[in-house]
Parts: structure tokens; C-alpha cells; sequence
């Protein structure tokens, strides 16, 4: 009994290690399927998230395209990603021309201090990507909210 | 499938005009239940609303796809034209297919 209690005690830090490990590769899957093969040029995208969130458990972010929204150059997909959440692909929003500006804004739960990358697809094929690090004193997934 | 009420502000200008890009503001009430297993904590099953539609006099202008990293009572912020006075619908998808509608009028001078 006590050797197995050992036992499981010993895992914790195995499993802990392996989902953040999956967590990672998942960021990435999510990342590859998001740019299939193009690669995302930086600026354009004005990213607002504050660098440090005492409370995980809801972080407003703003995200606003430099784009003018026409039927020929617009933004079709802004994209949340956060590379160490159980789930990386955070939200997806699709926009058309009708949206007038590429701008939204909403309130993201974050695991941990970590990488948050805003990724904005055009209909001509281009993709911006905005990164920030932030820093989060208790995770969300410490306690329900 | 018939769809149910659901406790949401959605704040928009009281009238726009032709033209104008208008934000609008939607905070609906909900656990956003991702099912966590952490010590502690009772573990419930998993149930989010994962689909936001936005029809704008019965044209799409709008989705989000929202996932268990959205924070509880998902807020959310966007801009649509103001093209004719009009309801702009909101529907949201829980898991389980359970739809949850809204209605609010935008009027356009």
C-alpha cells in the first residue's frame, strides 16, 4: 500500500510534465494548421493584453488589424492562441467585409505565465501575427471561475 | 431546433447612422464548464458554448468559435456597418447542441 502510494506520488511530476509537454505540441499542431506552410509577417496587428495578470481566471485582451475592410483586402479569421493552455487554440473570430474595422476584444482564461500569440488572416492569402508574453500570479486552473 | 433564452447584456448605440461602423458589446451569462479534475474541486463535465453566430437582418456578419479558455461569462467586442434598421440575432451553440438566442435592434437613420 505505502509502495504504491509512492508509486502514484512519484507520477504526478511525470503526468504534470507530459500534459505540458502536449500542450506544447498541440500550440504547434494548432499554429501549423492555422498558417499551412506561410509564413506570418509581424506588425499590423495591434495587440492589447496586460503584461501581468494577478488572476488568471479572466484576462481582457483587445486585438485591432491594420486593414480596410473592403470586399478586396479584408480580414476573414483572428485567431488566440496561448502556448501553455490545455487547450492552445483559445477563440476564433471570423470577420467580413461587413465588420467595417477588424477589431474585437474578449476575456481569456490563462494556465500560467506564457507566450499569447494573435494570428489575423487576410482573404489575399497574408497572415499577421502579434506576440506578447505575459505573466499570470494565479493560473486558472487553480480554482473555478 | 428550437432555441432557448439566455441572461446576456448587449449594449449598442442607441441609433447609427447609414454607414457608421458601430460597436457592439455582448455579455452573456454562463459557467463556460471546462471540466477541470484539479484536488479540490468536484469534477463536472465538460459544457461551454462553443458557437456565437451574429446575423444582421437575417445576414451573417459575425462568429466566434470560443473554447474552455474563455473566461466565464464570455464578454466579447466587434463592429458591424450599419447598413438598415434591423435585428442583429445572437445565437449561441452549447455542447450538447442546446441553442441559446438573443435579439437586439439597431436602428439607422
Amino acid at each position: 500500500m505505502t509502495v504504491l502510494s509512492r508509486r502514484a506520488v512519484l507520477a504526478v511530476p511525470l503526468l504534470l510534465a507530459g500534459a505540458s509537454e502536449a500542450a506544447a505540441a498541440d500550440f504547434a499542431g494548432a499554429l501549423r494548421a492555422i498558417l499551412k506552410d506561410r509564413s506570418p509577417d509581424e506588425g499590423a496587428i495591434a495587440f492589447d493584453i496586460p503584461p501581468l495578470s494577478e488572476n488568471g481566471n479572466s484576462v481582457d485582451l483587445s486585438v485591432r488589424v491594420d486593414s480596410p475592410m473592403t470586399t478586396e483586402d479584408h480580414v476573414t479569421a483572428i485567431h488566440i492562441l496561448a502556448e501553455k493552455n490545455p487547450f492552445p487554440l483559445v477563440a476564433t473570430f471570423s470577420l467580413t467585409p461587413r465588420a467595417g474595422r477588424a477589431e474585437v476584444a474578449t476575456r481569456i482564461r490563462l494556465a500560467t505565465s506564457q507566450k499569447i500569440v494573435a494570428l489575423a488572416e487576410t482573404n489575399r492569402g497574408v497572415v499577421h501575427r502579434a506576440t506578447r508574453d505575459v505573466i499570470v500570479v494565479l493560473g486558472a486552473c487553480v480554482e473555478t471561475g | 431546433m428550437p432555441t432557448l433564452p439566455i441572461t446576456a447584456r448587449i449594449t449598442l448605440p442607441p441609433s447609427a447612422q447609414r454607414g457608421e461602423v458601430v460597436t457592439v458589446r455582448v455579455l452573456v451569462r454562463h459557467p463556460m464548464e471546462r471540466a477541470v479534475d484539479a484536488p479540490g474541486l468536484t469534477p463536472l463535465p465538460r459544457k461551454i458554448l462553443h458557437t456565437l453566430r451574429v446575423t444582421y437582418a437575417g445576414e451573417e456578419v459575425f462568429r466566434m468559435a470560443l473554447s474552455p479558455g474563455i473566461a466565464a461569462n464570455p464578454y466579447l467586442e466587434f463592429t458591424t456597418v450599419a447598413t438598415e434598421t434591423g435585428d442583429l440575432v445572437f445565437t449561441w451553440e452549447e455542447d450538447g447542441g442546446t441553442l441559446y438566442q438573443r435579439e437586439a435592434r439597431l436602428v439607422v437613420t
